[in-house]
């Protein structure tokens, strides 16, 4: 191809919103305008995305549909490129936008603002996740933080300020060391060129240390890693029901994919070096949040408080530093993008209904709404990681990752998979099973075809790829072995190093 | 041959498809946007607003289509049909059929994919799946013909099958663990099939989540395997077993033989789906489903994947002789243990229920001597037996208009006379009655765990046996015999239940009177060596089992008898004794009726603490530690800050001009001296 795919793809969501901009008034017709345009944006550049999908070569192990143009003089360049790590993202970002604007049809306020922000935000991610000079990525990154606060400070539920802040705070903390560490390596390595700094990182091993923490500064606080997971509860909470889904499918991903773009393959002895630090908080991520998340009684929270959990795994796999892991961790980004997204859009479901989250509120719903109730069990069963479900997969390549790297690992994070299956049914069971007793739920009319429209691609994909999850598995193979390989040698140098000292 | 097994394992899939999207309600009542976002008021449609909801599911009524039930049902006859095809042809013949569907996970090194994969001990878990899934359906089309759900239950059933032939037909670990949780799925679905009962809710989540526990060992058990053998299909791990044989691995703090660690931690997951002791707590509960349910899921099959688990795994367990001691000890203690149990239970289905866990009991006994032959022999013939035994229970329910107490039935023989003669059967050939299929099998376990000098596996097994007759035959006595004790309206309404419902049950009592003598001889006899071919090791002890002492041979024969004859004295001729007995004992009975307090202890020591647990972490853990000194802390900090600095902007214009030049004074001194070198 010999058109710029990837630039097309990024900014074409600007377009959408020059169009929304031009829509003047605020009746009926220009709000259906607005939604339409944005609606329509989205999918054409979902299926544009398609092509970067079919044309990319999973053999090759570097960066494909690479556009490099000057920018910021000597400085930084303006550079996008995709490999088996940033590709599937790019198309769960694209694929997943036209569902969010199709689940946001009956939002009432500011709608053109609404719109624009999430087709900001859109730009936004897939340049993050397209970048290929670290001065690109961080404004990407850092930007995408603003149209969500947006969202949530403005379309959010009662505590919503509290939240964006908490939100703005945490995140902005981590970004300012991050920030710091990638002038000291421009300074050190004379280019802000990804592929250049992942070809020849050549920092010390004392250098790759603090480099490594600051960067884990920023990407800890995005997953979430445990004890910095406490914004968001807060956020999801508060957000409205595509906000949520973006967040937990699109914006906890970034720290996971920062950690594969950057981390490992630049940091390689310090990653080495913190595996176990890394380890640790992810066993107990895993762990504690399950447990918080049994004692939810906020449908959104309890959500919030898996997802955080099923990060947890994500790292876990990361930082195994093996093939298994790291496959695991991508396929697991992947899937709870799919799944975490569709168990928001559910209960946003039930909310536009009742206006509650409250899970006390709820109970019997199987029988006025069985549609739900087969959708909402997809999801929960797929969220608890059954096989045939993509969640079986990423959860158990990681953990077999995290067993041959470090059996305690391994055998504290499978309680992750009994605790899931407790807060998760129990869930269920409180607001789909039991007797229909609420007089407020009698009459509740089942999904709607919207509704269904936005739920059922993520049914079908949820099931597809966790019997057949091979389209996307594919696409890891070269990259991660790429990744791996300055481990290996930077394990065998501490290995060395260990056993030296001992003598 | 390779559609055959594909059309076999996928027939059920597709009647489940069938049935529970096309055949229910799921998608008749879409709702309208308007409706949810409008403003005028929310109206029902699409759901049928039946103004009741009743208890006890099968006392509803149906008015849609009854094609998704015979659509399912059909399907799984052709699979029954074609199962029996599958499994003769294996009697002939031993060998390995392998039909490779798709891939699935790869990655790096490990590699698992779909395939269907049929050995003789497959062939068997066919035969035992499809028949008793084949009549079970039939059956519901009786007992389930008044549920206002019933295509949903169709569904179920089917789905389940699929799931459970995907199990026995794996290949490996991974596509076991598939059909593994996959029952486990379907087992949730229909034990908590009346969902307004909170009872059945409680006890399907706890059966999901009990699996889980076990489960948790079957995955690291998988993890391990790929660890040591780098790999997790079975035909390679067992030809690379002998090599990993004697070598240590690290598991945690330890370095454990390999082998042993392995097939412990995979052990675990079979202890948890087979319900054996400590992991078995939610069997009994699991009697809230419907009771085709119970018969299908919680008797004949899924809680025999363990057995099967086991035994496909012989080639390794035969390496790795303490975990088989494991298998023993835990086998011995749930037989004993749950028929102990069982010998005081009122509820008809729990009795069954207790008594199912006790015989896979002994199946596991005869895995872990290294009978591995006898035990999937127990497993074939119980199948058929206990299954007759649950239908039968159901009629006898259905007749008794829902009633499961035993102590409120009584003197049904000469009212539902086809029913009582085929519980008798079952009863018979559960008890070991000379030629029927209970007898051959479970004598032979019993005799082998003589001749594998276990004396106490042997003695808990014959005490076993003859509480298993005592409780069978009260099972009988209570319900059957003696005066009526239900009220005048249950008894006026007792009725023979449809031929539908009949016709299952007399298949099956062929099953419980003739799958002994008849498959004997292929299964432990003489020709067991080539029957079996390679689907399992051969432990020694498949020999000398046919050598031990006349006494041995005898025992469980006199301990049947002796367990009847008790029954008899105690709830025909003088049915006072079991109340005195009661009153006498009152601590024992106590203890035996709530099932040794291992639900209240469970509560105390698991379920409690870790609520308590999550709910400290969240209060305190994210809500007073982290959030207090990390960003509520801060912004504390923040505003007492600021609130400082607004006081130092007093509005004086001199105030300003002299932190001006303070600032100004600072900055130019760092200038020259910090800025000179």
């Amino acid at each position: 191809m010999n058109w710029p795919i990837l630039s097309v793809v990024t900014f074409l969501p600007l377009l959408g919103v020059l169009f929304i901009l031009t829509v003047k008034g605020e009746d009926a017709t220009a709000l259906r305008n607005v939604r339409w345009g944005a609606f329509w944006t989205t999918l054409v550049t979902f299926l544009l995305s398609l092509l970067i999908w079919i044309g990319f070569d999973s053999n090759a192990a570097g960066f494909q549909f690479v556009e490099q143009h000057a920018w910021l003089g000597a400085a930084a360049s303006y550079k996008l490129g995709v490999d088996g790590i940033s590709m599937p993202f790019v198309i769960l970002t694209t694929f997943l936008m036209p569902i969010c604007i199709l689940a946001s049809w009956h939002v009432t306020k500011r709608v053109k603002e609404y719109m624009i922000a999430f087709l900001v935000l859109e730009t936004l991610m897939i340049g993050m996740f397209c970048s290929l000079d670290i001065v690109l990525f961080y404004l990407f990154f850092e930007a995408g933080l603003i149209p969500m606060f947006l969202i949530i400070g403005i379309w959010g539920g009662p505590r919503r300020v509290y939240a964006s802040f908490k939100f703005f705070l945490y995140t902005l903390l981590g970004s300012v060391l991050m920030l710091l560490a990638i002038i000291y390596m421009y300074w050190t390595t004379g280019t802000t060129d990804i592929v250049q700094l992942l070809a020849n990182p050549g920092f010390t091993p004392e250098a790759q240390k603090w480099l490594w923490l600051a960067f884990f500064a920023s990407f800890a606080v995005k997953m979430p890693m445990w004890p910095v997971h406490t914004w968001l509860p807060d956020a999801h909470v508060e957000a409205p029901t595509a906000g949520s889904v973006i967040l937990a499918a699109i914006l906890l991903k970034m720290g996971g994919y920062g950690f594969l773009r950057f981390s490992l393959p630049m940091f390689p002895d310090a990653s080495v070096y913190f595996q176990d630090f890394v380890f640790v908080l992810s066993v107990i991520a895993i762990v504690y949040t399950s447990l918080v998340a049994l004692m939810q009684e906020d449908m959104k929270k309890l959500i919030a408080y898996s997802s955080v959990a099923h990060m947890g795994f994500v790292t876990m796999g990361i930082f195994a530093l093996n093939r298994q892991g790291i496959d695991g961790a991508m396929f697991q980004m992947i899937s709870h993008g799919l799944v975490s997204g569709a168990l928001f859009l559910c209960v946003g479901v039930v909310y536009d209904r009742m206006h509650t989250r409250e899970i006390a509120a709820y109970g019997g719903l199987v029988k006025t709404m069985p549609l739900f109730a087969f959708t909402f069990m997809v999801f929960t069963m797929a969220n608890v990681g059954l096989p045939g479900t993509s969640g079986f997969v990423g959860e158990f390549l990681s953990l077999m990752g995290a067993f041959e790297a470090n059996t305690w690992v391994a055998f504290f994070a499978t309680f992750g998979v009994i605790l899931s299956a407790a807060y998760a049914l129990w869930l269920y069971r409180r607001v789909v099973f039991g007797k229909l007793e609420k007089p407020s739920l009698m009459n509740l009319p089942d999904m709607t075809p919207r509704e269904l429209a936005t739920l059922l691609p993520l049914i079908v994909l949820t099931v597809f790829f966790g019997a057949y999850p091979a389209p996307i598995l594919d696409l890891f193979g070269p990259s991660v072995e790429s990744i791996i390989k300055p481990l290996n040698e930077a394990a065998a140098a501490a290995q060395a190093l260990a056993t030296a000292s001992l003598q | 041959m390779h559609t055959v097994l594909t059309a076999i394992v996928f027939l059920p899939l597709i009647g489940a498809l069938i049935a529970g999207l096309l055949g229910t309600k799921v998608f008749k009542g879409l709702g309208r946007d308007a409706d949810v976002y409008g403003e005028h008021q929310v109206h029902a449609h699409g759901t049928n607003g039946h103004g009741h909801d009743d208890d006890r599911g099968h006392h509803g009524h149906y008015d849609g289509p009854k094609w998704p039930m015979y659509v399912t049902t059909a399907l799984l006859c052709i699979c029954a049909i074609l199962s029996w095809y599958v499994f003769l042809g294996f009697l002939h013949e031993a060998r390995v059929e392998k039909v490779e569907l798709l891939r699935w996970i790869n990655s790096g090194a490990l590699s698992a994919n779909w395939v269907i994969r049929v050995d003789t001990l497959t062939a068997v878990m066919l035969v035992v799946v499809n028949t008793v899934s084949a009549l079970v359906h039939i059956y519901s089309l009786g007992y389930m013909s008044h549920d206002e759900h019933q295509p949903r239950f169709f569904a179920y059933l089917s789905l389940f099958t699929f799931a459970m032939l995907m199990l026995v037909t794996a290949d490996n670990l991974v596509q076991m663990f598939f059909g593994w949780e996959g029952v486990g799925l379907a087992s949730y679905l229909l034990i908590g099939f009346w969902y307004t009962r909170d009872t059945a809710n409680a006890a399907a989540m706890k059966a999901f989540i009990v699996n889980r526990v076990g489960d948790f060992g079957f995955a690291l058990g998988i993890f391990g395997c790929f660890v040591a053998f780098q790999t997790v299909d079975f035909d390679t791990m067992f030809a690379a077993a002998p090599g990993v044989a004697g070598k240590p691995m690290q598991f945690l703090a330890w370095q454990p033989d390999t082998l042993t660690v392995l097939c412990l931690l995979l052990f675990m997951g079979a202890m948890g789906k087979s319900a054996q002791f400590l992991l078995h707590t939610w069997l009994p509960d699991a009697m809230e489903g419907p009771t085709p349910v119970s018969a299908l899921i919680h008797a004949a099959t899924m809680v025999t994947a363990g057995v099967f688990m086991v035994a496909r795994l012989s080639p390794m367990f035969e390496l790795a002789p303490h975990a088989k001691d494991f298998v023993v000890i835990i086998g011995a203690v749930t037989a004993f243990f749950a028929a102990s149990v069982g010998l005081v239970q009122n509820d008809i289905k729990r009795v069954i229920a207790y008594s199912t866990c006790s015989q896979l009991g002994y199946m596991f006994v005869a895995l872990g001597v290294g009978a591995y032959g006898a035990g999937v022999f127990h497993l074939f013939t119980h199948a058929f037996f206990k299954a007759l035994l649950f239908l039968g229970s159901g009629s006898v329910i259905h007749a008794m208009s829902g009633e499961q107490d035993m102590r409120k039935m009584g003197g049904l023989a000469p009212l539902i006379k086809i029913t009582f003669v085929m519980m008798i059967i079952g009863n018979l050939a559960l008890t070991g009655f000379p030629f029927t299929a209970g007898y051959f099998s479970k004598d032979a376990i019993i005799e082998s765990s003589f001749a594998a000098h276990w004396g106490f596996a042997f003695w808990a097994l014959i005490i076993a046996a003859c509480f298993t007759s005592f409780y069978s035959w009260r099972l009988a006595f209570m319900t059957f015999n003696g005066a009526p004790r239900a009220d005048r309206e249950t008894m006026e309404h007792v009725h023979e239940s449809p031929n539908v419902m009949l016709f299952p049950l007399y298949v099956l009592a062929i099953g419980a009177l003739c799958a002994g003598f008849v498959f004997k001889d292929y299964f432990i006899g003489h020709d067991y060596k080539e029957f079996w071919g390679t689907s399992l090791a051969n432990g020694e002890v498949m020999h000398e089992m046919h050598d031990v002492p006349g006494w041995v041979v005898w025992s469980p024969f006199v301990a049947m008898v002796v367990g009847f004859v008790v029954a008899w004295i105690f709830y025909i001729r003088d049915t006072s004794i079991p109340k005195r007995l009661a009153a006498q004992h009152e601590p024992l009975y106590r203890f035996l009726l709530n099932k040794w307090y291992f639900d209240e202890v469970y509560n105390a020591i698991f379920v409690r603490p870790t609520m308590w647990l999550g709910r400290f972490l969240w209060k305190k853990g994210d809500g007073f530690l982290i959030d207090g000194f990390g960003p509520d802390g801060v912004s504390h900090v923040v505003t007492d800050i600021t609130r400082g600095v607004v006081r130092l902007q007093t509005g004086y214009l001199y105030h300003y001009a002299f932190a001006m030049m303070i600032g100004v004074a600072a900055l130019i001194s760092w200038f020259m001296f910090g800025g000179a070198h």
